[in-house]
C-alpha cells in the first residue's frame, strides 16, 4: 500500500492536492499548524494509487510518496 | 617599455585589457566612443567579451552579472549615460561585486554639450546611484595617469568588492599623449584573479544553501541591512584614512593655492609655473582620487602663509568647491575660476584669477 | 518501500516558503529544483532572479542566484553566460520584469539569441507591490491602479510576449504552459527541462511563459483562482509550443 507523507508545516490548505487526487484520498484535516493552516491529511489511503498528482500540484513541495 | 602615441580613451581601454579585464558592455555616446570600439577589437584577441548593450542601462546590468560571475569586468559612458548605469553601480555597491567604470564627461545637465566639462564632480563625488553608497573616483590629468588609473581601478576594485569610477573630462578622453602602457597580465594571472573570486561567484556551487553563492543586492531584514551598511561605512571611512591621493606641488611656501583635477589641473599647473618664475608664491593641490578627497593634503597647508585658496573648476556652478571649503574651513578664503558648457579651461583666465587674487592679498 | 516523490534538493529542507497559499511561484521554482536535480546541473546553475515576488525565493531555493535590477534579468543573465560560458544560466521573472520595465531587455536578448533561458511567470498582475495592473493584466480585469478594470481605451490589450519574440529571428524556443493541472504542470517541468538543454546544447534563447494564478492579488481562493486560468487566463494566453528551432 503506497504511503503519501505531508510535512504538516508546510502545508498551506490550497487545496490543490485535494482537487486532483483522482481517487479522493486526501482532504483538509481539523487541526492547524504553526501557521494557522489546517493541514491536508490522507485520510482514505487505503485507496491510494500512487499517482504521484498531489506531489505534482503542491506548490510547497511539502508532499512525498512512497510505494 | 617603449612609449605609444594614444588617445585617452583608447589608453584607458587597452589598460583595462592589461589588467586583466576580460568583459566589457557598452553603448554608443560621444566622447567616449573609442573605448567600445577599441574594445570590440580588442576583446576577442585576448579571449574577452565585448557586448554592445541595446542601452547603458543594459551594459551596466551585463557587466554586474560578468563581475558577479567572477570576472574582471567594466562599462563606460559619459554623463547622462552615466545617470543611466546608476542603477546598475547602485546594485554593484550594495550586492559588493567589484566592476571599473569610465565616466569620459561632457557639459551640463540633461543631454548637455557634447563637449569637455567636469559638471559631474557631485554624482561622482556624492550619489552616483540611490542608498548611499560611495566609491572610489579617481580623476586622471593625462593620457599615461588615465591608463594607470584604470589598471589600479581593478585592484582596487577587487580588494574592496566595490565599483571604482574614472571620472575622465572629454579632455583627457579624447587627447592624444605619449603613454607608457602598463604591463599585460598574463592569461595565467587572469585566471588566478578569476579562480580567486569562485567562493562567491554565481556560477553554480551545488545545492547546499550554507555554501551556495548569493549575490544580493539588497537585504530583507532589516538588521542584516543595517549590517551590511555598517560594513560598507567602515570601508569609506578606511578611504579617508588611507587611501585620497593628491598631487601637492610647490605648496609648502605658498600664499596662494590653486585646487583643481583632471585637465583644470593641468592647465592651473603651468599657470603655477609661469608665476613661480616671476617670483609669486603659489602652489597647486591636484586630488587625484576625488573621492576620497584628499583632504590632508589642505590640512598640511601652512596657513600663517596662504592667504587665498582658487578653485579651478570647468563646471558652474562651482562643484567640487563644495569639498575645498569643507577642507580649508575658515581658514583662508576661497575663490573660483569658472567656466562650462563644454569650454575648455585657458591658461589666461586662470593666469589672470590668480593674478587678481595677489593683488586682493597683498 | 521505494520513495517515488521526493522534495526536491533545489529547495531548502524544512524551510517554508513566504509565498502565499496556492502561489505558483512555489510551483514553478520546485520544477525548477526538480529539473536541475535530474539532469544534475546544480554544480552549474546560476539563476537570475527577477524583482517582485521572485526575489523571494532566494532565501528558500538552494543553489547559487543573484538579483538582478527590475527588468534587467536578461542583461545580468548575458554577463554571466558569456563570461562563464559551462554554467546553466536562466532568468526567472514575473510580467511586469519581462514583459514591462524589463521589455527593451528582454527583447534584445532574445534578439540576440543569448544562450540564455527565461522562465517567465505570467500571473497577469503585479503580486508583491499590491495587485497593480501588468502589462499581461486582462482586459476588464480589476487591479489596483486600474480599479474599473483594464480598458483598452486607456490601457491597450494584454501583452503575449511569446508571440512578440516569435517575430524575431534569433530565438531557439518558446513555449507557453501552465501548472492549473497535474498533466499541465507535468508539462511546465518537461518545457523547462527542454530550455536547459537548449542551453546545453549550445542552441541560444530559450523562454518559457508559464500562466500562473495570484490568489491574493485576484481577490480569490486558490481553487477559485485556478478556474480563473482555466476559463479567463488560457483564452487569452493559449498554451502550447510557439516555436521550436529543432521542428522548423
Amino acid at each position: 500500500m503506497p504511503k503519501v507523507e505531508i510535512a504538516s508545516e508546510s502545508c498551506k490548505s490550497c487545496g490543490y492536492c485535494v482537487r486532483f487526487c483522482p481517487k479522493e484520498v486526501l482532504s483538509v484535516g481539523e487541526r492547524v499548524n504553526s501557521k494557522g493552516y489546517e493541514y491536508v491529511v490522507p485520510r482514505n489511503i487505503d485507496a491510494c494509487v500512487a499517482c504521484k498528482m498531489c506531489a505534482v500540484m503542491c506548490p510547497e513541495a511539502a508532499i512525498e510518496i512512497y510505494k | 617599455m617603449a612609449r605609444i602615441f594614444m588617445k585617452g580613451c583608447e589608453a584607458i581601454a587597452e589598460s583595462a585589457v592589461r589588467a586583466g579585464c576580460r568583459f566589457f558592455a557598452g553603448y554608443p555616446i560621444t566622447p567616449q566612443n573609442e573605448i567600445p570600439e577599441y574594445l570590440s577589437r580588442r576583446m576577442p584577441e585576448v579571449g574577452g567579451v565585448f557586448v554592445q548593450g541595446e542601452s547603458e542601462i543594459a551594459s551596466v546590468s551585463m557587466v554586474y552579472g560578468a563581475a558577479s560571475a567572477g570576472c574582471r569586468s567594466m562599462t563606460s559612458s559619459s554623463s547622462p549615460g552615466i545617470a543611466l548605469k546608476s542603477e546598475g553601480v547602485s546594485y554593484c555597491a550594495s550586492a559588493r561585486v567589484p566592476m571599473v567604470y569610465a565616466n569620459i564627461s561632457r557639459g551640463g545637465p540633461g543631454v548637455g554639450s557634447i563637449q569637455p566639462a567636469q559638471m559631474d564632480y557631485l554624482q561622482a563625488t556624492k550619489a552616483s546611484g540611490n542608498g548611499g553608497f560611495e566609491m572610489m573616483v579617481f580623476a586622471p590629468a593625462s593620457v599615461q595617469e588615465a591608463a594607470d588609473m584604470t589598471y589600479k581601478a581593478f585592484d582596487y576594485a577587487d580588494r574592496d568588492r566595490n565599483p571604482v569610477l574614472i571620472l575622465c573630462d572629454g579632455v583627457i578622453g579624447t587627447l592624444m599623449e605619449p603613454v607608457e602602457l602598463p604591463e599585460m597580465k598574463t592569461s595565467e594571472e587572469v585566471a588566478a584573479i578569476k579562480n580567486s573570486k569562485k567562493p562567491w561567484s554565481c556560477i553554480g556551487h551545488g545545492s547546499d544553501y550554507a555554501t551556495r553563492a548569493w549575490i544580493q543586492p539588497g537585504q530583507w531584514s532589516t538588521v542584516t541591512q543595517q549590517q551590511e551598511n555598517e560594513k560598507a561605512a567602515a570601508l569609506y571611512e578606511s578611504w579617508r584614512k588611507n587611501d585620497a591621493r593628491a598631487e601637492e606641488y610647490l605648496t609648502e611656501d605658498a600664499e596662494v593655492v590653486i585646487t583643481a583635477y583632471g585637465i583644470s589641473a593641468r592647465v592651473s599647473k603651468t599657470v603655477v609655473d609661469i608665476l613661480r618664475a616671476r617670483g609669486k608664491k603659489i602652489g597647486l593641490i591636484r586630488p587625484i582620487t576625488v573621492h576620497p578627497f584628499p583632504v590632508q593634503s589642505f590640512e598640511r597647508l601652512d596657513y600663517s602663509r596662504v592667504k587665498a585658496v582658487l578653485d579651478v573648476e570647468m563646471a558652474i556652478p562651482a562643484l567640487m568647491a563644495q569639498d575645498v571649503e569643507k577642507a580649508v574651513g575658515d581658514r583662508a578664503p576661497i575663490h573660483t575660476c569658472l567656466c562650462s558648457g563644454g569650454n575648455i579651461m585657458k591658461k589666461e583666465r586662470v593666469l589672470a584669477a590668480a593674478e587678481k587674487l595677489f593683488e586682493l592679498v597683498k | 518501500m521505494e520513495k517515488i516523490y521526493s522534495r526536491t534538493k533545489g529547495l531548502r529542507a524544512d524551510v517554508v516558503g513566504g509565498f502565499c497559499p496556492g502561489c505558483m511561484h512555489s510551483t514553478v521554482m520546485k520544477l525548477i529544483g526538480e529539473v536541475l536535480e535530474e539532469m544534475n546541473l546544480f554544480e552549474r546553475a546560476a539563476c537570475v532572479l527577477g524583482i517582485g515576488c521572485c526575489g523571494l525565493h532566494m532565501d528558500y531555493m538552494s543553489f547559487d542566484n543573484i538579483t538582478s535590477p527590475h527588468g534587467r534579468a536578461c542583461a545580468v543573465a548575458t554577463g554571466i553566460k558569456r563570461s562563464s560560458p559551462d554554467s546553466l544560466v536562466f532568468t526567472y521573472q514575473g510580467d511586469g520584469d519581462f514583459a514591462a520595465i524589463g521589455l527593451g531587455e528582454s527583447m534584445s536578448a532574445a534578439n540576440r539569441g543569448e544562450n540564455i533561458s527565461v522562465i517567465f511567470v505570467n500571473n497577469g498582475i503585479y503580486g508583491m507591490t499590491g495587485g497593480q495592473m501588468a502589462p499581461t493584466t486582462l482586459m476588464g480585469m480589476r487591479a489596483s491602479t486600474a480599479p474599473a478594470g483594464r480598458t483598452a481605451k486607456e490601457h491597450g490589450y494584454p501583452m503575449h510576449m511569446c508571440e512578440i519574440l516569435n517575430q524575431l529571428t534569433a530565438p531557439a524556443y518558446i513555449e507557453r504552459t501552465s501548472c492549473n493541472t497535474p498533466q499541465n504542470t507535468l508539462k511546465t517541468k518537461k518545457a523547462i527541462a527542454k530550455a536547459f538543454q537548449n542551453q546545453l546544447e549550445g542552441k541560444g534563447f530559450s523562454m518559457v511563459e508559464i500562466v500562473t494564478s495570484c490568489p491574493t492579488n485576484w481577490g480569490m481562493d486558490a481553487l477559485g483562482a485556478l478556474e480563473y486560468i482555466n476559463e479567463k487566463m488560457l483564452a487569452e494566453f493559449p498554451l502550447g509550443v510557439i516555436r521550436d528551432a529543432r521542428e522548423g
